[in-house]
């Protein structure tokens, strides 16, 4: 199945199977997993990078001696949207970090869904610097869990210091429906922003 | 080879060593870029190496990202990018693009195809 750019010779440049990704980012705990599982057709797979113990990419780490390398795991999963359209959701890990994971991730990304937990609002920050640092649109997803305290969204907005521009919406990272919900607010928030961008005569985001 | 790749301990074994070293792809391929092989192309691989055929035969009969063939074979993502990069050269592969980053009308089409997508399940 699967085969739009099916080619029997084998070798020409395929006939464009596309795809698009978007990232899901917050602390450790917070529902990433949990996120990208309710919606994907697989099961969310773990890919892994090396990296050094300090946190510095690495491709060889014979290039490092005496350096300890340890590797750094970030999982995914998938939506066949059409036979010749994918999307994919990655995961990042939390940690800062691992900057060189979230600018492979981010590359080309058509934006990102930041997780909140409410009772460990801190560890959002470090994504939505980052996000804003690198011009990705994004929103926020105000994870709800059970027993955690339950504030008004102004308040949380308030507390994380994100502009009125950016979308926040409530979910619960276990229901399909509600995850749903977060992606198309991604990528309506990615429109507009594209829009708005070329209107005003921005190049186009490379991501 | 194999065997040891499986191995839980995933990277503590040298990984490059499949790659005789080499940790420069020739090519960047994105995370989310997907890659097909036909019949003829998962024969050939055949030819080129126990690795390279195992990511062929991922590649068979459905579209993978380069994210899944690392995560199918449990090679490192680095590993699987110089393995991926060496068989679209060698024509054991054949590469889509990823989600075109240029052109305001094109990038456009694709978020309204996801979108439309999204709404759809
Ligand atoms: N009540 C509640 N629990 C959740 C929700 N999302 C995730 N969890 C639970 O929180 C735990 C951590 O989630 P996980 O997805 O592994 O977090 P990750 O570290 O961000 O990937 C798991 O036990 C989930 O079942 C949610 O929306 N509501
Ligand atoms: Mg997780």
């Amino acid at each position: 199945m699967d085969f739009a750019g099916y080619d029997p010779a084998g070798g020409r440049p395929g006939r464009g199977i596309v795809s698009a990704k978007i990232v899901v980012a917050g602390g450790f705990g917070v529902g990433k997993t949990t996120l990208v599982g309710a919606i994907s057709e697989i099961t969310p797979l773990t890919t892994e990078a090396l990296m050094t113990a300090a946190g510095v990419g690495i491709d060889d780490p014979s290039k490092v001696p005496g350096k300890e390398t340890t590797t750094v795991a970030m999982d995914f999963g998938r939506i066949t949207m059409a036979q010749d359209l994918i999307l994919y959701l990655f995961g990042t890990p939390g940690q800062t970090r691992f900057w060189f994971m979230w600018d492979e991730i981010i590359r080309g990304a058509v934006g990102a869904a930041v997780l909140v937990d409410t009772r460990r609002i801190t560890d959002a920050f470090a994504p939505l610097d980052y996000f804003e640092n690198r011009n990705l649109p994004y929103v926020v997803a105000l994870n709800r869990f059970d027993g955690a305290p339950q504030y008004e969204a102004e308040e949380v907005r308030e507390a994380l210091a994100i502009s009125s521009q950016v979308p926040l919406v409530m979910t619960d990272a276990r229901h399909r429906d509600s995850v749903k919900q977060v992606l198309v607010t991604v990528v309506e928030h990615a429109m507009l922003r594209l829009q708005s961008e070329h209107g005003r005569g921005f190049p186009t985001p490379v991501g | 080879m194999d065997q040891r790749r499986v191995d839980p301990r995933g990277a503590l074994v040298r990984p490059y060593a499949v790659t005789r070293g080499r940790t420069e792809p020739r090519q960047d391929i994105a995370l989310e870029a997907v890659l097909t092989a036909s019949p003829t192309q998962v024969a050939e691989s055949r030819f080129a190496g126990h690795d390279k055929h195992r990511i062929a035969t991922v590649c068979e009969g459905r579209a993978q990202s380069l994210a899944e063939i690392a995560a199918y074979t449990r090679m490192p993502l680095g590993v699987a990018r110089v393995l991926v990069a060496d068989m679209v050269t060698e024509s054991l592969l054949t590469l889509h693009t990823a989600a075109p980053a240029e052109g305001f009308e094109e990038r456009m089409e694709l978020l309204g195809r996801v979108l439309s997508g999204l709404r759809r399940l």
